[in-house]
């Protein structure tokens, strides 16, 4: 069974009990690339594989850019 | 009078903080960074899917070039328009650039992009809490900048105008207020400035640094910008701890000659 959540607002389908470490492996984003956050709450490095996706969550991944 | 420069306990030789957007290629962005002498250096974050295409080295470059000059990065949470989202964002700057360091900005208002000093002073007290050192881009008003040192700001850091704009200190008598009256805190005078003169009129005020990126970043020449600001935030240091005369109404003779110098009649 399948369930549908949301990467930066774009739709994605994920297997049923899919973590946030498994979902980064999946989309071919190294760990220590992106910061991560579901449902507008940051989730630490370290607590990705135990945050088990459900359906309609929206996880948002942020990268390093140049800033003023 | 001490000439100690310190953020968080930190000390830092340079008083001339740089961003690192909107450089016209990573080599300049580098170029300009070394010649600036600066020990710290702002960056942001993004969200990683909303462009595809990479940022054609723009963040290595950056990152290289804090490691060769031994500067700090200041991550911002630029794009914030609540406490609760700059917490958040803060958050992700700690893990990714791995600094408890944060350049607190949460808009207030799309068009100037005037800082929200509600959500600030909110975001402030959480951030605390968090172990954050917070270095929040302010109003220069006094009673807002009170109250974010009473919430544990390492720093304070007023607009000299909005970001972006290059039009120098829109009210000096303000930040000239806020150093009077926060003898203790360390200030920084944050975006707004547009010409080296600007930079060294917020140091002569008795500012302790400043921070500015576009006045760099969109010179025809970004390397020799860098150095004519490095150069002006010396020279209104110095000028600051050398004593500026008081401004008089009137011509003061300043050759010590008494009455006329010649009597032809």
């Amino acid at each position: 069974m399948n369930i549908q959540i949301l990467i930066d607002e774009l739709p994605c389908e994920l297997p049923a009990g899919s973590n946030l470490a498994a979902l980064l492996a999946l989309l071919q984003r190294a760990p220590h690339s992106v910061a991560t956050a579901v449902n507008g709450q940051f989730v630490a490095r370290e607590a990705r594989p135990g945050t088990v996706l459900a359906e309609g969550d929206r996880v948002l991944l942020f990268k390093p850019i140049v800033g003023g | 009078m001490t000439n100690r420069f310190e953020i968080a306990g930190v000390p830092l030789a340079s008083r001339f903080l740089l961003g690192t957007a909107g450089y016209p290629n990573p080599q300049l962005l580098a170029d300009a960074v070394k010649a600036s002498q600066t020990q710290l250096l702002t960056v942001g974050l993004k969200r990683s899917m909303q462009e595809k295409a990479g940022d054609n080295g723009f963040v290595a470059m950056a990152l290289a070039a804090a490691r060769a000059q031994g500067a700090r990065l200041l991550p911002n949470t630029a794009g914030c328009r609540s406490a609760g989202e700059a917490v958040q964002l803060a958050c992700m700057a700690r893990e990714l650039y791995d600094t408890h360091w944060i350049k607190l900005e949460v808009t207030g208002d799309e068009h100037t992009l005037q800082p929200d000093p509600f959500e600030l002073l909110a975001a402030t007290s959480e951030l605390v809490k968090l172990g954050f050192a917070v270095l929040p881009y302010c109003t220069d008003d006094l009673v807002l900048c009170r109250r974010l040192l009473d919430a544990g700001c390492a720093v304070l850091m007023p607009w000299g105008a909005p970001i972006g704009s290059g039009q120098g200190l829109l009210n000096p008598w303000a930040l000239r207020t806020l150093r009077e009256r926060l003898p203790e805190a360390v200030l920084i005078v944050d975006a707004g400035l547009g010409a080296p003169s600007h930079a060294a009129q917020a140091m002569e005020l008795g500012y302790d640094a400043v921070l500015l990126n576009s006045a760099v970043a969109q010179a025809r020449d970004p390397v020799r910008m860098a150095c004519a600001f490095r150069d002006a935030v010396r020279a209104g240091r110095q000028a600051y701890l050398a004593g500026l005369m008081p401004a008089q109404d009137f011509a003061v003779p300043s050759t010590p000659v008494s009455g006329h110098a010649f009597i032809l009649s």
